[in-house]
């Protein structure tokens, strides 16, 4: 699984949030537990002796009850007022110049929509989200099929898909760097390898991954990627999956235009190297089992020359 | 019987009834990629060319009333935009399918060749296009729009038009027969 994440380590304004919040309350419960568990020792020390029963030691009992009664209420109204405030500061949508990228779920894979100004600017990116550094990324998730839950624990908390139901969130990230993304919302066989990762980059690099992103597919160059060119645009792979340039514009499946850019295959499940595409396309119901992609049974040639090809997809 | 044959026939009786509802539910993953050669279609005649027997065709689907392949091939009929032609079932540019008024027969091979081969006056080939389970999937849907299907393999609930009513509505009445025409 790409990049690493951990909520006890923030790197987005958002997670340094609710990594504060968690620390307080942490912190509090911890004093309260140690607290309540010294009475306790205390209480069992001091057996009833059966001469404290007195007006006066009454009174000081009550007023010992009564202030650890006054304290919890405080802290526990302590406790509220710092959940609903870190809550309030996570939840509010950006108002000024923010990123903005669709989320879509979908049994078991991300889709990551760059909206442009022209139809043409359309970039669809599966499993691999790239966001420039210290600006605001408003999210705008959209469940295709059943309830997903799209997590960056690094960045910011969950945030439940459901179908008919679009949402917006944000979030941001303050340093570069691979940050881990998953689904956090069972969603049926293969939600273990429902993976992505969100690529932080300083802002120029993002413009440039965004141009080549833009850009349509590469022409197939040599004769091996043109026969897979053939072979896939006349078999079952152009049924669900998109390459941007050429007639294949499905999308059910992930958008191939740049497919060997990525870092994993299959939502974070492998990593994008010729052997595991080929073991990829040629079953994946033995990697994945269930997921919707249908082995392809082609001739070992065939199957080189659509490798060839995806590989070549740049 | 004693108090404890009772109870082991129960539990008999109650371990078929499960048997058979994985059955139902079955999902055979592991095999698909046997049945994943690309579609090819059935013949349409028992005449081959050259010598020997003609290749069996594939008469039966092998997908016959099982839940999830009814509910896939539902998610196939709009993704690979049967809708398009066909709406929901009701017809458009293509016929109804929920109906029982069927051109080239109701049977699942009839549904296959349909599919696979296509129809004259726009119906597309849909060969080598999709995994044969695929096409078996699809079968198994086109077969429950019109009720032949048995209703507690049907797919949990539809937004759409249909022949028969809810699924949760009315229980299974029995295979309904369709004509042809």
């Amino acid at each position: 699984m790409p990049g690493s994440g951990s909520v006890l380590a923030p790197a987005g304004p958002q997670a340094a949030d609710i990594a504060a919040v968690t620390w307080v309350f942490f912190a509090v419960c911890g004093a309260v537990y140690v607290l309540v568990l010294g009475a306790v020792a205390v209480a069992l020390a001091r057996r009833r002796s059966g001469h404290d029963e007195t007006p006066a030691a009454e009174a000081r009992l009550t007023r010992v009850v009564t202030g650890a009664s006054v304290v919890t209420a405080v802290v526990l109204a302590v406790l509220t007022w710092v959940s609903f405030r870190g809550e309030r500061r996570v939840q509010a949508l950006p108002q000024d110049d923010a990123l903005e990228v669709t989320v879509l779920g979908r049994q078991w894979w991300w889709e990551f929509q760059y909206p442009g100004s022209r139809p043409t600017d359309f970039v669809s990116s599966p499993n691999e989200l790239h966001i420039p550094v210290g600006r605001k990324v408003l999210l705008t998730t959209i469940s295709r099929d059943v309830i997903h839950s799209f997590w960056v624990p690094s960045l910011h908390g969950k945030r439940d898909l459901v179908p008919g139901m679009p949402s917006k969130t944000w979030f941001q990230a303050d340093h570069a760097g691979v940050y881990r993304g998953l689904c956090a919302e069972f969603c049926g066989h293969q939600h273990a390898h429902m993976a992505f990762a969100v690529v932080a980059e300083p802002p120029a690099q993002f413009e440039a991954w965004l141009r080549g992103q833009r850009q349509p597919a590469a022409a197939p160059s040599d004769a091996d990627a043109s026969r897979g060119h053939d072979v896939f645009m006349r078999g079952t792979c152009v049924m669900c999956h998109a390459v941007r340039g050429t007639d294949a514009g499905s999308r059910i499946g992930p958008d191939l235009t740049h497919v060997a850019s990525r870092r994993t295959l299959a939502s974070g499940t492998l990593p994008t190297t010729r052997e595991q595409l080929t073991r990829w396309i040629a079953d994946p119901q033995a990697i994945k089992p269930g997921v919707r992609m249908p082995p392809q049974p082609l001739g070992d040639a065939d199957l080189a020359a659509v490798v060839a090809y995806l590989e070549s997809l740049r | 019987m004693t108090a404890n044959g009772a109870g082991a026939y129960v539990v008999v009786v109650c371990a078929a009834l499960l048997a058979a509802g994985c059955r139902r539910e079955a999902r055979p993953f592991e095999q698909l990629a046997v049945a994943a050669r690309a579609s090819e279609g059935a013949n349409q005649s028992d005449l081959a060319a050259g010598a020997g027997p003609a290749p069996a065709a594939a008469t039966a689907n092998p997908l016959q009333d099982n839940a999830w392949a009814q509910s896939e091939g539902k998610r196939l009929f709009s993704a690979f935009n049967c809708t398009g032609c066909h709406a929901n079932g009701g017809g458009a540019i293509g016929p109804a399918l929920i109906d029982d008024d069927w051109i080239y027969g109701f049977a699942p091979d009839a549904i296959y060749t349909s599919i696979v081969q296509g129809r004259p006056n726009g119906m597309p080939a849909f060969r080598q296009r999709l995994a044969d389970f695929q096409a078996w999937q699809l079968v198994s849907y086109v077969q429950s729009m019109s009720g032949q299907t048995p209703i507690d393999g049907s797919p949990g609930r539809s937004d759409h038009m249909q022949a028969r009513p809810p699924e949760i509505v009315q229980p299974y009445q029995g295979r309904r027969r369709t004509g042809h025409r």
